[in-house]
């Protein structure tokens, strides 16, 4: 049965409300198709009965109200998804934080909004592959969602073939993955880098570490400017001075915050942290061989 | 045009993997096992990709693979399977082999896309 405009309207200011996303009236059909099988698994007859549920407790605590907030959510992702941003963080933004910060030794890289964990865990499989000095760090990539199911997935770190046949080097899977029937766990020396927890981006948000790096990709798109403007302005507050921000293929800070600047690199760019001035830099270790960008563009 | 060439012995599958690449920008010449390709190789110029079944009569891309490397005029050439194999020492064998990237059965258009874009050859 199709949606009234009056429920949509209810399920389009619940969903805003509760994660931020927006659905304008031509979403109609995603919200049913989305929809109809949360409906069936909590025993209601049609979405108009679901809605009725929804309304008597009508908070994203609920059992009804959290399937439906994370029914809507898209949580398509892929290992090494667009590609350049790993190429910039090898070749970049990980040899600038081993400059700057080689006295402390700590690196905090944010996957917001992490869906299943393929970017975290492709951040995870390019240190491991060509950055072995980081073996002595404290290397962080804290993962977060809004989605409970999806922060769960990333934590435990098991992929379908499907999953692993997008986007991931052939030679890495053999390296870091074994296969357990159908499915693919990636290696606990990668899950063991990769901290898990829940959260909304449009909420209030945790004590978060500082962060050298940040991938924020492909989820502001579904939020209105001034929801994208709150979370790019603290985001900038979470970032070192200086720190890189990586953001989805249709994504741009232009308009929405004047906090970063552009970097152009090759044939990609980033953005950067104004946030004040740099830190001085570390004393160079004398024993230290400078980092030389491996060629080509193989993980 | 870039050219490439599709080798398996489902005509079903060659026309989808046709039909795919012919999307990315490819010119596509098909073949229904290696000792075809083969053959077909030695008449045509040299294309820039070729994909691979692992199970074919005659002679299986397994073979074909090997075969193909040990020729350097084939050097350049991107080689990637596509295939219903799934084991790890399956992947393992045809990266030693000196394929370039796996594909496991079933595949999308984005899977392949996505795995070309890996080795620099995506949508063009
Ligand atoms: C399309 S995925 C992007 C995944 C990954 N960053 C990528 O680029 O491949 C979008 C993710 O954003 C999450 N999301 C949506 N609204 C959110 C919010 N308000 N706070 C945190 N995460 C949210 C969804 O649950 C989903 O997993």
């Amino acid at each position: 049965m199709a949606l009234s405009s009056n429920d949509f309207t209810f399920l389009a200011n619940f969903v805003k409300n509760t994660t931020a996303i927006v659905l304008t009236p031509d979403k109609d059909y995603l919200v049913e198709s989305r929809l109809n099988p949360v409906a069936r698994r909590v025993g209601a007859t049609s979405i108009t009965e679901l809605v009725s549920k929804l309304r008597a407790n009508p908070t994203i605590n609920s059992e009804v109200g959290s399937m439906v907030a994370e029914a809507m959510t898209t949580n398509e992702t892929y290992f090494f998804r667009d590609v350049k941003p790993f190429d910039v963080l090898k070749s970049e933004l990980l040899p600038k934080v081993i400059e700057r910060k080689g006295a402390d030794r700590t690196l905090n890289i944010w996957s917001a909004a992490c869906s299943s964990g393929q970017e975290a865990y492709s951040i995870a499989m390019v240190i491991k592959e060509h950055f072995p000095m980081l073996s002595n760090w404290r290397v962080r990539i804290v993962c977060t969602d809004i989605s409970r199911a999806m922060v769960e997935r990333t934590k435990e770190g098991i992929f379908s073939q499907i999953e692993i046949n997008r986007g991931l080097p052939a030679p890495l899977l053999v390296k870091y993955f074994t296969k357990a029937g159908s499915e693919w766990k990636i290696k606990a020396d990668l899950t063991s880098m990769v901290e898990t927890s829940v959260m909304n981006l449009a909420g209030n948000w945790p004590m978060l570490p500082r962060m050298d790096i940040v991938f924020l990709r492909n989820v502001l798109i579904y939020f209105d400017l001034q929801t994208k403007r709150s979370i790019l302005e603290k985001v900038n507050k979470v970032l070192v001075p200086g720190g890189a921000l990586l953001l989805g293929g249709s994504e741009t800070t232009m308009n929405v915050s004047n906090d970063f600047d552009r970097i152009t690199t090759g044939s990609t760019f980033y953005y950067k942290s104004k946030g004040g001035p740099m830190p001085p830099a570390a004393p160079t270790q004398v024993t230290r061989t400078p980092y030389v960008a491996p060629r080509g563009s193989g993980y | 045009m870039a050219l490439a060439m599709v080798i398996d012995d489902s005509s079903a599958t060659r026309m989808i993997l046709a039909r795919i690449l012919g999307e990315l920008g490819y010119t596509v010449e098909k073949a229904e096992n290696g000792a075809d390709a083969l053959h077909k190789l030695s008449k045509m110029s040299r294309p820039e990709l070729i994909l691979i079944d692992w199970n074919m009569p005659v002679m299986n891309g397994y073979e074909f693979l090997v075969k193909a490397r040990s020729m350097p005029e084939y050097d350049d050439v991107t080689m990637m399977m596509v295939t219903t194999e799934t084991e790890i020492e399956q992947v393992l064998k045809a990266l030693e082999a000196g394929a370039n990237e796996y594909v496991m059965k079933p595949f999308t258009k984005d899977i392949i896309d996505e795995k070309l874009s890996l080795l620099g050859l995506g949508a063009r």
